[in-house]
């Protein structure tokens, strides 16, 4: 055996499958022929078969088989950085966090003790990047091209964050919680990724101070030692690595929050409005909108005419979900799904759907969700520019033999 | 050879060296891949390949200066601009 061939097999073993192909990785049709070209699947330290979009930053997403799960493993969780400065285990050894701002008395410094020292709240809430599924956007627009798993559900774990607020006094003016993390960028112009929330939704009891993901130490790539959840909300809030939170009494006005991650006034309608953030033009992304995906059959999957399940998930704000549709016909027709248990407001919930005898042939398999509050998903894509919250129904093929 | 550096690459995991598919080459591929990389992948260029007008590509290195204060001088615009314009842009609607 030569050694460069040793070398292969040695990574093959490491990095299984040896094969990178996008038909292997049965990556959506509708991405951009580029997207298909870079992604692959990686294994990571304390991660295993994500999809890599790119490396530095880090951003990787959830093949859809693994959303037959109700809760994601941590080392299936999508990861999604904006900055490239990671910070190491190292450097979070010493990890502390302040709490301070315009808009309070004393500013403190508490220690992880600190924070266990607090009643503790638990919540399996999903987490969405605004962008999720940006790559089935049509038209296309600039981004990280995500296909479906930039999402996952977790039990998170840790004190409420309006607890760890009152270690300090807020003063009557107080407007908006600013949130830092540990990440950095490596140019000294490149605006830091802080991201500021309603002082509201810092006290809504489902706003908490995570220190533990599915009963362990959150994953390095999501945020160790601490991230922040802001249940029903988009990704972008969820500061991860969280090392400062300023009460403030003006709105934060940095680039991540006047130009990234807004959408058009009116496009999106929203059950607590952003207030300090809301322009004539646009507003803020916030709450989740109601969404669903098959997870099994896979799209291009054979299935067996004698009968298959489909089984897949329905997510939102938090309302829950009333009703999960599906159709076997690209939509002509619908039926109802069968739901698992609701597992919490902000859980993912289960549908299944069971088919009888039927001829060989090819189905288009889709799903479409209706919240408790009557929210459904979108018949046409709700085009804007950074293309958020894509919640267009999603159709699949299957070939029945 | 070729299994050799793709064994290597694979070995490396997720270093940028693992990741990289190399930009086509062309007038300003040098320039376009030292100066984007300081901050990241070339991935993020392959990966919006396609569909991207020249004028789109013109608004992202753009939105690299003035949002994300990349330290670019004017030419050095210019040159990644027309080669993103080149070799990554839209193909013109028949």
């Amino acid at each position: 055996m030569r050694r460069r061939d040793m070398i292969a097999g040695a990574g093959a073993g490491l990095l299984a499958p040896a094969a990178f192909a996008a038909e292997t990785m049965r990556l959506p049709a509708e991405l951009p022929d580029g997207t298909r070209q870079i992604a692959r699947f990686v294994n990571l330290p304390d991660k295993r078969r994500l999809i890599e979009l790119t490396d530095r930053p880090p951003n990787y997403e959830t093949p859809i088989d693994v959303f037959t799960n109700m809760v994601t493993p941590n080392d299936r969780f999508f990861v999604r950085y904006h900055l490239p400065g990671i910070p190491t285990p190292e450097e979070l050894n010493n990890w502390s966090l302040t709490v301070g701002g315009n808009a309070i008395g004393k500013p403190v410094r508490l220690k992880m003790s600190d924070l266990l020292d607090l009643p503790s709240v638990e919540v399996l809430a999903v987490c969405q990047c605004a962008g999720n599924r940006r790559g089935l956007s049509e038209p296309h627009v600039a981004g990280v091209e995500w296909g479906d798993g930039a999402m996952g559900a977790a039990v998170w774990r840790g004190p409420a964050l309006r607890d760890v607020l009152k270690s300090v006094d807020i003063k009557p003016d107080a407007l908006e919680v600013v949130l830092g993390g540990a990440d950095k960028p490596v140019m000294e112009g490149t605006p830091a990724f802080r991201k500021s929330i309603p002082l509201e939704k810092a006290m809504d009891p489902n706003t908490i101070v995570a220190i533990s993901m599915n009963n362990a130490p959150l994953p390095l790539l999501n945020g160790y030692p601490a991230r922040l959840v802001i249940s029903g909300w988009v990704g972008t809030y969820w500061m991860k690595h969280l090392t400062s939170i300023e009460v403030s009494s003006t709105p934060l006005t940095n680039f991540w929050m006047k130009s990234a991650y807004r959408v058009p006034a009116g496009m999106f309608p929203v059950d607590h409005p952003f207030k300090s953030q809301v322009t004539e033009a646009n507003v803020p992304i916030t709450e989740i909108v109601v969404n669903s995906l098959i997870a099994d059959p896979l799209d291009g999957n054979e299935v067996d005419r004698a009968g298959f399940t489909i089984r897949g998930v329905a997510w939102d704000r938090g309302a829950g979900i009333n009703r999960v549709e599906v159709s076997l016909d690209g939509g002509r027709s619908w039926r109802d799904a069968l739901l698992g248990p609701p597992l919490g407001p902000f859980a993912y919930r289960r549908f299944s759907v069971a088919t009888d005898l039927m001829r060989p042939g090819t189905l288009q398999l889709v799903s479409r969700a209706t919240s408790n509050t009557g929210e459904k998903q979108v018949d046409r894509l709700k085009v804007n520019p950074a293309g958020y919250h894509n919640n267009l129904p999603r159709p699949i093929s299957v070939n029945v033999t | 050879m070729r299994t050799f550096t793709v064994a290597l690459a694979l070995l490396a995991g997720h270093s940028a060296l693992a990741a990289d598919v190399p930009l086509k080459p062309g007038p300003g591929d040098d320039t376009t891949s030292a100066t984007c990389s300081a901050c990241h992948t070339s991935n993020y260029i392959i990966m919006n390949s396609g569909f991207l007008t020249p004028d789109g590509w013109k608004a992202e290195v753009t939105k690299m200066r003035v949002a994300f204060g990349a330290p670019i001088d004017d030419a050095t615009a210019a040159e990644i601009t027309a080669y993103l314009a080149k070799t990554y842009a839209a193909a013109p609607k028949p």
